[in-house]
């Protein structure tokens, strides 16, 4: 029975022993080599009797980084990622939190290990020496003893106090998203992904785990190439990857650079993005590009395993029409609930929460956090069920599908009237001068303001949103921005937005 | 001009030395944010258009390949 991610490794390790597996710019493993240093990880932490124990791994985004990681999974531990690049006070809070029995560094960062003052390893070294046959069978039994409501990973988001909270995903929930993307985008050893996504970031589970699950490659390549977009091009097509799955931002640079008819990228054939939303205008210069690939939007929060929906392009999307969010993703099951806990009707606005397998288990050391989020299901008066409540506000349109409309929080009274400023940043995304755009409501004041990088004057942008949206959604103030301040997952830093609403500038 | 692309950079990242440095990219000055960043303040400032495939490392390596490029790109000096 296939209930541990390492089983996926073991069995493609057989499959395709010599086959590529992780590939980055020092070294590329093959199966083989990736099964051979993760059981080594494993035997030196099986050898500390850690088991069921958090790891920190604090090492560069790599190839090694991910047989670290899967080290970790198979001594029955589990493990969060400390990004190097990281303050150390965000650090300091995120290990307060998770309080790791062990950090896994490299040498290339022992150094800023050994600030924190806990017990670390390097890589390295460990790798260095070959376990001896009476330590891997210690690998396999503690292996054996793993069972899938087991935490495979802890990855910390951003809480709205400053206080990072960790979301706790089992086994069973990366399988089970894992066989579904299988299915859906019909992934196989053939296919070459290449990752974008910070290993901190989740949207990275997708790029390890299907890797291993279907003996494909995944290139991990310097984060420097996402400076350079027509470099971003060349690498996929002289590594010839057919399967990204990148944020927006990154595609809407390419986009709106005119890049994409500037290099051959014809072996794509699986674009997906999730993390923000994606505006049409840019998708439709990517579909016209390459017009046989398949491009899907998903959509979902960590805490039900990176995706709960999903929406393949099927039909003509208009430039000011929001991209869907389409269906639930098989065996998650997606409920909209009105203000009153009841399910929505079409086009009646509510709280998407969902419930299934991919569910986190709650917040890392978090009782309260973990309580008011992780809820009863309301509509299930008979027996224990638990639902998450996304915080994300969404409809179902006539065709059914599912229709982000923004944050919970983004969801504003002006005027009087009850607005998503998610809807008008659709209509001012629709315009071909605007590189970005981000809109906020200042409550005090009641005044809708509208942030914007493009080559077009407020005026003009005023009258642009105006046919399309009505008057009370036009925004009042316009922030025209030289650059739009971006946070650490590379998506627009709001909170640093509200503080130039706040200090008047 | 130089001094503006420097005072630019600056603003960027105030805690690198750049005369330090021969290759600004290669030294990890820059992230991608950065660059996206220093191209916008560019085009503002010099009212130029900076082609796509011009944005690679090699260009952003000191301030004379950069002063070069916002020249290639129709900056007057």
């Amino acid at each position: 029975m296939l209930h541990i991610v390492t089983q996926y490794l073991r069995k493609s390790a057989e499959l395709y022993p010599d086959h590529l597996a992780f590939v980055d710019n020092k070294v590329s493993l093959s199966y083989r080599a990736t099964l051979g240093e993760a059981e080594i990880i494993a035997s030196n932490l099986v050898a500390r009797c850690l088991f069921k124990k958090p790891i920190a791994v604090m090492m560069d985004k790599s190839a090694r980084a991910v047989t670290a990681f899967l080290g970790v999974a198979m001594s029955g531990n589990y493990y969060t990622v400390i990004d190097t690049k990281m303050p150390q006070s965000r650090v300091e809070k995120i290990l307060e939190t998770f309080d790791p029995s062990l950090i896994l560094t490299d040498s290339k960062n022992s150094k800023m290990a050994q600030k924190y003052e806990r017990k670390y390893v390097i890589y390295e070294e460990l790798v260095e020496v070959t376990p001896k046959e009476e330590e891997m069978k210690a690998v396999k039994k503690a292996e054996s003893r793993i069972i899938d409501t087991d935490i495979l990973y802890v990855l910390f988001t951003s809480g709205s106090t400053g206080i990072p909270k960790g979301v706790i995903i089992t086994h069973r929930s990366v399988i089970d998203y894992t066989e579904w993307l299988a299915e859906t985008f019909n992934l196989n050893h053939n296919t070459v992904i290449c990752s974008q996504a910070p290993f901190y970031f989740d949207n990275s589970v997708l790029d390890i785990y299907s890797t291993i699950r279907n003996g494909s490659t995944l290139h991990v390549i310097p984060q420097m190439l996402y400076s350079f977009p027509i470099r971003l091009l060349e690498y996929i097509r002289d590594n010839k990857i057919n399967t990204i799955f990148w944020v927006p931002t990154v595609l809407c640079r390419i986009a709106d650079l005119n890049l994409l008819d500037k290099c051959d990228i014809d072996c794509l054939t699986n674009v997906l993005f999730a993390g923000e939303v994606m505006p049409a205008r840019q998708l439709n210069a990517w579909i016209k590009r390459l017009p046989k690939a398949t491009f899907a939007n998903l959509y979902g929060p960590t805490e039900i395993t990176v995706d709960c929906t999903y929406y393949i392009v099927d039909r003509d999307i208009r430039d000011d029409e929001p991209v869907p969010i389409g269906y639930a993703c098989m065996n998650s099951d997606v409920m909209v609930l009105n203000e009153k806990d009841e399910l929505v009707r079409v086009n009646e606005k509510g709280e998407l929460c969902v419930r299934g397998s991919s569910l986190s288990l709650g917040y890392y050391n978090n009782p309260e956090k973990t309580a008011a989020a992780f809820v009863q299901n309301p509509l299930n008066k008979i027996y224990h069920e638990i639902i998450y409540r996304t915080g994300d506000i969404v409809h179902y349109n006539e065709r059914d599908e599912i229709i982000f409309d923004g944050r919970k929080d983004s969801q504003i009274k002006h005027t009087g009237h009850r607005i998503e400023l998610g809807e008008i940043e659709t209509a001012v995304f629709s315009n071909a001068a605007i590189q970005s755009a981000c809109c906020l409501h200042e409550a005090g004041k009641d005044q809708l303001h509208l942030f914007f990088v493009g080559d077009i004057q407020d005026d003009d942008l005023r009258k642009f949103i105006n046919t399309l949206v009505p008057e009370y959604m036009v925004p009042n103030i316009y922030h025209k921005m030289d650059m739009m301040p971006m946070n650490m997952n590379g998506k627009i830093d709001r909170v640093k937005l509200k503080g130039i609403i706040l200090g008047g500038n | 001009m130089n001094e503006e692309i420097m005072a630019m950079l600056k603003e960027l990242r105030p805690e690198f030395d750049y005369s330090d440095s021969e290759d600004f990219v290669m030294d990890g000055f820059l992230d991608s944010f950065d660059i996206i960043s220093l191209v916008s303040l560019l085009e503002e400032k010099y009212n130029i258009k900076i082609d796509g495939l011009d944005i690679v490392p090699e260009n952003f390596a000191s301030v004379e390949t950069i002063l070069s490029l916002v020249l290639r790109s129709g900056g007057n000096k």
